[in-house]
């Protein structure tokens, strides 16, 4: 039988915020245990939240870029489960009327296009962390995350493959840093995933059960723990047994998932209106107010840069991974405009593969827009080589001569020869030194044009233009 | 609706309240009572009614993000049972 598979992800994106979502404590990561829990975080008797505008602001902001409806009034639920690190007995969450509701994102994989509906977004606090290394057979509490302000971003089960999962946790991946509300550092939980698989005979309609999988904190590992899913579920289902709704764990070093609880363990939340806190309302005005704020979104740059670039759509899409690329090509291709494959080339080869293996940012790049623009277009009018140009990038890399071009190449002797007498002549003094090579060339060996081509870039330091030594060269050898 | 012995319990564990059968038949008592009188209230036709989602028609205020607390953690820990390293101590939990 065929087999299809159905995914939604559940994702957790950490809002950016200073302070807490109804406190007002730090979120600054990495700081000393509870120094960051204050008595509302700690949930001391008598304490009140105070909802944080900047959370409610981010929430819209997404909203908006998905497309989706922003409700109002929104109102806070109670999510109420026993567990140590959650002091209050409760999670403040959203149950009915969340923030944001519907919505979609486009994806790609390979060529296909696709839009993903989104069901609903809404704002909730974060609880604190357990550590279970040993203290005396006890557990130490850590209540610095407690009431960090999240957004859990809820996809309908649109998506048929651990490739499609991938696709549309990058792309909002990309979209929460791209609206600056999230900064997707997934190492410290800033943007978490859980996934909801399910498998069913290809071509019906009805859904299998599902089990979710919690604790995916890489991309890699969202695609492996769906294959290994979906796997197990149709062995389970071709054996002629059926499939248990459960909560499952992805364990990275054995590449598996295993049970964490099932669905008569499951929790009963019990959700109801938080009384300490009022409906919230957000008027037009700020639903307006926030769509100015809104900065051109990555699907809008992505078509332009096909559009007036005549980029490929991988192209388009490798750029627009982050803000800080797209607006890194963007200031280089101003300088360039007719040089835009150029430029692509060079940010998306050079220059990243110089970042990864620096790790750093290209916000953190040493080499400019300009200045880059200033080496591609010295590539563009043949002055230097490709080859020549890696050894100027490499000296801007490392701000000599002010990091410019064409200090760098006049500094370094790096100009093209692409004068023909000048080339015809080396050409000829090779020639008459390798009589051994040109009667082999003549004879048919075609191996020997290599070998000489090779003697007269290094007669001329690499410095001669490639194309111009071939076609002289292979003029000469006719003669 | 009606109610039986074995939801109260079940409603007190989750609640983690602790019953005893006597309490429990006296809840459940209280509990249909409750429960009678909303059934008495869903005789009204509330169709064209907006639900409410608090007992006061306001809407919620908010603040300004920003960091306004200071660390106290050395105050709040000095009435916890058990502490070590700037944590607070719990019996072991693992989920």
């Amino acid at each position: 039988m065929q087999w299809e598979i159905v995914i939604g992800l559940e994702i957790h994106a950490q809002l950016s915020t200073q302070s807490k979502i109804f406190s007002g404590a730090s979120t600054a990561y990495g700081a000393q245990p509870n120094t960051q829990a204050c008595g509302v975080d700690i949930a001391l008797p008598g304490v009140l939240p105070v909802l944080n505008y900047g959370a409610v602001e981010r929430a819209i902001k997404f909203g908006l870029a998905i497309g989706a409806k922003i409700n109002s009034p929104s109102v806070f639920a109670r999510k109420n489960y026993f567990y140590p690190d959650l002091p209050k007995g409760y999670q403040i969450s959203q149950f009915e009327l969340p923030v944001v509701q519907g919505g979609s994102i486009k994806i790609q994989v390979g060529n296909i296009e696709k839009a993903v509906r989104l069901t609903r977004a809404h704002l909730e606090e974060d609880a604190g962390k357990s550590l279970h290394e040993d203290f005396h057979g006890m557990s130490g509490i850590d209540l610095n995350r407690a009431g960090t302000p999240l957004l859990e971003i809820v996809s309908e089960p649109d998506l048929r493959s651990s490739a499609e999962a991938a696709a549309y946790a990058k792309a909002l991946h990309t979209l929460v840093r791209w609206i600056g509300i999230c900064d997707g550092n997934m190492q410290e939980g800033s943007f978490r995933c859980d996934a909801n698989v399910s498998v069913r005979p290809r071509g019906t309609e009805k859904l299998g059960t599902r089990c979710e999988i919690k604790n995916l904190n890489s991309f890699r590992f969202l695609e492996k723990a769906i294959d290994f899913e979906a796997r197990r579920q149709i062995e389970i289902l071709e054996d002629g047994g059926s499939i248990r709704q459960e909560t499952r764990l992805y364990d990275a070093n054995r590449d598996e998932t295993r049970t964490m609880r099932s669905k008569e363990e499951a929790h009963d939340y019990r959700y109801f209106p938080d009384p300490d806190l009022l409906p919230l309302s957000i008027p037009k005005e700020w639903i307006e107010q926030v769509k100015a704020m809104l900065p051109e979104l990555p699907e809008a740059r992505r078509n332009r840069y096909i559009e007036d670039y005549g980029l490929s759509s991988y192209d388009a899409s490798v750029l627009t991974a982050t803000r800080e690329t797209a607006d890194y090509f963007e200031n280089t291709v101003k300088q360039l405009p007719a040089q835009a494959k150029l430029c692509a080339n060079w940010i998306m080869g050079e220059v990243s593969g110089r970042l990864n293996k620096e790790n750093i940012e290209i916000s953190q790049c040493p080499v400019s827009p300009v200045q880059l623009a200033g080496l591609l277009a010295r590539i563009s009018d043949d002055t230097i080589s490709g080859k020549s140009a890696k050894d100027v990038f490499d000296s801007m890399w490392q701000n000599e001569y002010g990091g410019s071009a064409d200090a760098i190449i006049a500094a370094k002797g790096l100009k093209q020869i692409s004068d023909d007498n000048e080339i015809e002549k080396l050409i000829d003094e090779v020639l008459a030194a390798n009589p051994q090579q040109v009667a082999d060339y003549r004879s048919g060996k075609e191996k020997a044009f290599n070998s000489l081509v090779g003697q007269v870039m290094k007669a001329t330091k690499g410095k001669a233009n490639p194309a111009q030594v071939n076609t002289i060269l292979k003029k000469k050898l006719l003669e | 609706m009606t109610l039986s012995v074995d939801d109260v319990k079940r409603v007190a564990n989750l609640a983690r309240i602790e019953i005893n059968e006597d309490e429990s038949k006296q809840v459940l008592a209280q509990l249909s009572g409750v429960f009678s009188l909303i059934e008495q209230m869903q005789a009204v036709d509330t169709s064209n009614i907006v639900p409410m989602s608090h007992a006061q028609d306001m809407i919620q205020r908010l603040r300004e993000d920003v960091v306004t607390e200071s660390d106290q953690h050395i105050l709040f820990q000095s009435i916890a049972p058990q502490v070590e390293a700037g944590l607070y101590l719990v019996p072991k939990v693992i989920e």
